[in-house]
This record gives C-alpha cells, sequence and structure tokens, in this order.
C-alpha cells in the first residue's frame, strides 16, 4: 500500500514529541508511528521510553501486548479477515482453506509479499459476514471469488 | 426537479457497495442535470436492504434496496417510482415497523454529523432538561428510570453515578466503553455512525450530574470509520457550544477525547480499558477499588457502555416513568438488540426487553441465510451461551437469561445453521480466550489452552468420560477463579454447547478422523 513512509528517527521524534504531554499518551503515539512507518521500529523503543519517562521494557510490554502493533516493516496491502463467531456461521473458516489452497496464502504468517492476511475478531459487520478490512476498506459477504479478486488485483501492478 | 437522497455512510453498508451507489447516483444526476442533494446517513439497520437508497418526498421517505451501482441509471429512469427494487416509504417496512426505537430512532435517518439535523429530530432535550433541573434531580431520574449497564453486566447505571458523583476529588471523569468486540453486535458502531450526538449528549448528561470535566471514548480500532465520524462529530460539538468550558449555556465544562483501541479484546473489560487509556498493557484490575471511586488516572470515574449513555437522552427528555414502562421485571427499557451470523434479514433490532430468541430470529430474521435448518443461536457474544431449537422461547431479558444459563451480554445473537460442529465451537471459545486473555490469571491465562487440549481428546475419542469429567471440572475453575468475564464466562459457550448438544462431542472418532 502507498503512503507508508520508511523508518526514519526524525519523523519518528517529531510524531513522538507531537503527543508526549497528552494523558496516557503511549497508544496514540504508537498508533501515529504504526500509521506513518506500518510498524513500530525497534529503533523507536527507547525514543519512546525516554519520552514518557518509561522504562524500554514497559514500552515493550505494551507494544507488544496489542495485536494492532507490528514489529516488522510489512508491504503490499493488509486484509484483515474476521474470524470470530458471526463470520465462522457464515464459513469464514472456507475462505481461509480457499486462500492456502488456491493462493498458497497463510493467515497470519507474515512472510512479506503484496498481501498480508491478519486474523481480527469481529469488524462489526456481523450481519454482513463473511468481513474483513482490505486496507482500511470495509468489505461484507465476501465470497471465494472477492477473494481472487483481491488476490489477483494485489499482485497485479500497482494503479 | 430538486432530489434528495439519502444514502447510508454506514461501514457495513459501505462494505456491501454503498459508496459506489453514491457515486453512480451523482453521476447519474449530472448526466440528466437534475439538480441533486445527497445525504449521508447511518444505517437504519436493516442490512439485508443495504445499499439502500431513500428518496424524500411530500415528507416522507421512500426505499429502494438491495441496489448496486448498476441499478441507478433505471431509478433515475423509472422517476424513483416504480421499479423491482422499489420497497415503498421505508417505515413501513416491517422490519423496522415493527420496531421500538428509543435509542436508535434518528439512526439512518438524519445526518450523522449534522447539529441542527439532530436538534430538529428531538436531539438536545434530554441534556436541557438535565440542565434545568440540576445534578441530584437529574440523578433520582437516571436512577428511577431502571436503566441497568448495556455492556453485559446489568449493573444499574444511577447507582454507579451515585457513587462517582458523591466521591470527593479535583478531577472526575466520564469514559464511554466503545470496545465493542464481542462477534455479532455491532450497535455501539452504528450508532457512532449514524448517530453520535446522541452518545455526547448521553456523556454530557454523565458528567454533569457526577461533576466531571473530561471524558474519553475508547473506540476499538477495527472500527476506523466510527471513530473517524465521531470525532468529526466532537469538533461539530464543540463549535456547537455543547461541549467545551460553557455547556449549552450552563456555565458547566466538560470535554471529550476519543481514543482509539489497539486490538485487544480484553480492553472492553472495563479496568482493562482504563489501563488502556493510561498508556499501560490492557490488564484486568482487581476490584476493589471500584472505577466508581479510583477508575481513570487514579480518579473516580463513571465507566458506561455506548447504550447505556446513549440511553439517558431519552430518559431525560420523556421522563423516567415513559422508559420504565418499557420491558419486564427488573430488566427496563429497550435493548437494541443485533442479529447477525447465519441469518437472511440481519441487522438492528430495537425492542423492549422480553422478546424470545424465536421471535427475532424467525419473525425479523426470517430463518438461516442458507436456508438450511437452524441449529444453534449464541446469544451474548463470544462469552454467551448457545442456545438450541427447543430453547428459542426464552425470553431475552437479564433475568430470563440468566435462569437459561445464558446471559444477554451487549444483546447480539449469531445463528448458525446445522452444519455448524458444537465441539468445534467449544473448542473457539477456549482458543479465543487463550488468544485475547491478559494473562494476570492463571484459570483463565493457563485455563484456556487446557480446555483446548481438553476438547481436542475429547473429540479424538481419547478417555471420553474422564475427560468430560476434566472440561466440567476445569469450567468450575475458570468460573470461579477468574478475575474477569472473560475467563468467568469462557464456560459459558462451552458447557452450552457439552450440554445441549453433547452428540458433537461423542461422535465415533473414526468418523472424525475420515471427514
Amino acid at each position: 500500500m502507498s503512503g507508508r513512509a520508511p523508518w526514519d528517527e526524525t519523523q519518528a521524534r517529531a510524531l513522538i514529541e507531537a503527543r508526549r504531554r497528552e494523558p496516557g499518551a503511549m497508544l496514540p503515539l504508537l498508533h501515529d508511528l504504526q500509521e506513518r512507518f506500518g510498524y513500530i521500529d525497534n529503533s523507536a523503543i527507547p525514543l519512546i521510553a525516554d519520552a514518557l519517562n518509561v522504562s524500554r521494557a514497559e514500552t515493550i510490554g505494551v507494544v507488544s501486548f496489542y495485536h494492532d502493533f507490528r514489529r516488522e516493516p510489512v508491504d503490499g496491502s493488509i486484509l484483515k479477515l474476521c474470524r470470530a463467531e458471526a463470520c465462522q456461521a457464515t464459513g469464514c473458516e472456507g475462505l481461509v482453506d480457499h486462500l492456502a489452497r488456491a493462493h498458497g496464502l497463510k493467515v497470519d504468517a507474515h512472510a512479506g509479499g503484496p498481501l498480508t492476511i491478519e486474523t481480527v475478531y469481529c469488524l462489526g459487520h456481523c450481519a454482513a459476514a463473511p468481513a474483513a478490512l482490505l486496507d482500511g476498506e470495509p468489505r461484507g459477504r465476501l465470497t471465494v471469488e472477492d477473494l481472487d479478486g483481491i488476490v489477483a488485483r494485489s499482485r497485479g501492478p500497482m494503479p | 426537479m430538486n432530489l434528495k437522497l439519502f444514502i447510508p455512510a454506514d461501514s457495513t453498508a459501505l462494505s456491501l457497495g454503498a459508496e459506489a451507489v453514491a457515486q453512480a447516483a451523482a453521476l447519474e444526476a449530472q448526466a440528466r442535470g437534475v439538480a441533486i442533494e445527497i445525504v449521508r446517513t447511518g444505517s437504519r439497520g436493516a442490512f439485508w436492504l443495504e445499499p439502500l437508497l431513500e428518496i424524500e418526498r411530500d415528507g416522507r421517505r421512500y426505499g429502494f434496496g438491495p441496489l448496486a451501482a448498476g441499478d441507478v441509471a433505471g431509478l433515475f429512469a423509472a422517476g424513483f417510482g416504480e421499479h423491482p427494487k422499489s420497497l415503498g416509504p421505508v417505515e413501513d417496512i416491517p422490519f423496522l415497523k415493527a420496531q421500538q426505537r428509543l435509542i436508535f430512532g434518528r439512526c439512518g435517518i438524519v445526518d450523522p454529523l449534522s447539529l441542527s439535523d439532530y436538534r430538529a429530530h428531538g436531539g438536545l432535550r434530554g441534556l436541557e432538561r438535565a440542565i434545568a433541573l440540576g445534578a441530584a434531580a437529574t440523578l433520582q431520574e437516571v436512577i428511577a428510570s431502571g436503566l441497568r449497564g448495556r455492556g453485559g453486566a446489568g449493573f444499574p447505571t444511577g447507582i454507579k453515578w451515585r457513587t462517582v458523583a458523591g466521591a470527593q476529588a479535583e478531577q472526575k471523569y466520564v469514559v464511554c466503553n466503545a470496545d465493542e468486540g464481542d462477534s455479532g453486535t455491532f450497535a455501539d458502531r452504528m450508532l457512532m455512525e449514524g448517530d453520535p450526538f446522541t452518545l455526547i449528549e448521553g456523556m454530557t448528561i454523565a458528567a454533569l450530574t457526577v461533576g466531571a470535566t473530561r471524558g474519553y471514548v475508547y473506540i476499538r480500532s477495527e472500527y476506523p470509520h466510527a471513530f473517524r465520524t465521531f470525532e468529526a462529530a466532537l469538533a461539530r460539538a464543540r463549535a456547537g457550544g455543547v461541549l467545551g468550558p460553557n455547556v449549552l449555556g450552563s456555565n458547566t465544562s466538560f470535554d471529550i477525547e476519543a481514543r482509539l483501541g489497539a486490538g485487544a479484546y480484553i480492553c472492553g473489560e472495563e479496568t482493562s480499558l482504563l489501563e488502556s487509556l493510561e498508556g499501560k498493557r490492557g490488564q484486568v484490575r482487581a476490584k476493589p477499588p471500584l472505577p466508581a471511586i479510583k477508575g481513570l488516572f487514579g480518579q473516580p470515574t463513571v465507566i458506561n457502555n455506548v447504550l447505556s449513555f446513549a440511553s439517558t437522552p431519552w430518559i431525560l427528555a420523556q421522563g423516567a416513568k415513559a422508559y420504565a414502562d418499557y420491558g419486564v421485571g427488573r430488566s427496563l427499557g429497550s435493548q437494541p438488540f443485533q442479529l447477525a451470523g447465519n441469518i437472511r434479514r440481519g441487522g438492528l433490532i430495537e425492542l423492549a426487553f422480553g422478546v424470545t430468541i424465536r421471535r427475532l430470529v424467525e419473525e425479523f430474521g426470517g430463518g438461516t441465510r442458507s436456508g438450511r435448518p437452524l441449529r444453534a443461536v449464541q446469544v451474548g457474544g463470544p462469552l454467551g451461551a448457545y442456545f438450541p431449537e427447543s430453547l428459542l422461547d426464552t425470553p431475552l431479558d437479564y433475568e430470563s437469561m440468566a435462569a437459561a444459563r445464558g446471559m444477554l451480554g451487549h444483546g447480539g445473537l449469531v445463528v448458525f445453521d446445522d452444519t455448524v460442529d458444537m465441539a468445534k465451537q467449544a473448542r473457539f471459545a477456549f482458543a479465543f480466550c487463550a488468544a485475547e486473555s491478559c494473562g494476570k490469571c492463571t484459570p483463565c491465562r493457563i485455563g484456556s489452552t487446557r480446555g483446548v487440549e481438553t476438547v481436542d481428546k475429547i473429540v479424538q475419542g481419547r478417555a471420553r468420560e474422564a475427560n468430560v469429567a476434566l472440561l466440567r471440572d476445569l469450567c468450575e475453575t475458570l468460573t470461579d477463579g477468574s478475575l474477569c468475564a472473560l475467563g468467568g464466562l469462557t464456560p459459558m459457550p462451552v458447557l452450552s454447547a457439552l450440554d445441549h448438544f453433547g452428540e458433537d462431542f461423542t461422535r465415533p472418532a473414526t468418523s472424525l478422523a475420515a471427514e
């Protein structure tokens, strides 16, 4: 996905500086960093720890606690596929199997490549299940054909 | 001809193609040289009709849906009259007509970001009355309404507020739990996208009642659209004097900040949410002290669910008595139920407490989407019980659900057809608990993984009787020994699956292997 910047310490410092005085700044700050760079770089840990006056261990503790925060850069598109009960009731596990069988794509493998697929539990589109978020855009009543299209577009030339 | 069209920007409607419909409408109007206004609303909650387009004519709304972008030219050609996708007056659609919408009365109708629209549809009357009444009388109204926390626990909202109002502190907080993580629930999301001012009004009523000046709304990151809409609504509320140093001229100050979660289900637990807001790992706190005494940043804090806050503007505007006239027993008022999963007509159904599961699933929902026989309905999210067909006549209120060894939770119902393997669902309940456990208490952290293993052994046919006994024993440990509802309630889906669908656990192991 375009718009993700390569890790840059100066930019990171500016993002951290902008938030550090807010009460409970840790999560907003981590979201800002991940939105800019697509992940939380290891070099960000001491910067955050210093700015918020907490230990590096505590900072890593927070980053690793939340499913959202990635520790490695990610290329390409991100498909967050819901695998909670309402989507199970409408066949999301069949979609997971299809991605593996037809496209060799494993959910949560983080193997790089043009399409990263992550498990999420509930996107709130349970009345239009199975559901997913493709680069932040919601997709409902997802079919095998929809997935084939998403995979093909991710592998095609970027628009 | 000046056309006024209404097309939802609700994220589920978007997931079904509402954006393409809106674009097609704008292009078609341009091509025909017709002046139109497109209002992007929330959703009415009849999701099987989305994308739903409405047109206003003689003060009534007429609906067309479910639409694809390709239908739009035909609608223009037909003058928005006779058309195969015509639904007639939207209010007369049986799914909507049969509801009792107290909280969701405006959702899908108004422009979510128009404060004047909000006022024109009855908004801010509750807050104005609260200001006129003063804190003590407002509190009495909320207590008298019988409103109970809609997040799942069902604790009386007014009692919680009274505790915070009575606490002495320089800084108090109002925190809204919008970490709606239960599968099968989307009412909080719909409200924040479709009628966010109702939540702002409700939180402001709470703030004035307890003497808080700062509020936070913790919105899950899986809801990016709700977050953006809610932030935009906050800006409009500040600009309109609803929030800020002088709330509606009352000389009291209150402001709200929206905060984004980070994908941890446990942060829907109130103390874990507070830890997360403080910038820490979302680990559950031991209670006491209650958040009402020592909550956010150690200060007295009202923490309620979106729907609890959103109920209070109606209560204040119409009076506690009017609210308590809805519902049954000690479950008073209305509950926005959410019908999801394998269902023909899924969506939001707001009704007084006491409606049966069957009425929602059959009358409103029209049975399974697959057309196969219904096998189970999970009520109340991933920690709720699975109900078999024989228990569908159970009324949906706090007491009846508890008597049936289930819970109402956040009011979500997920329907499964007869292809479901209930042993798999029981296994998933443990696996989910293992994935989402905050790790603070042992029964939840370790017990969840042991539960997965034990279900596996049962399904594989290894020492079945002994392992079923072990599973029940483990469930007892989780129920009695966990610090919060995640570990404490994970046994509910497991035991309901075991009790009502035991045959799925005892199939010959060979046939399982052959599958």
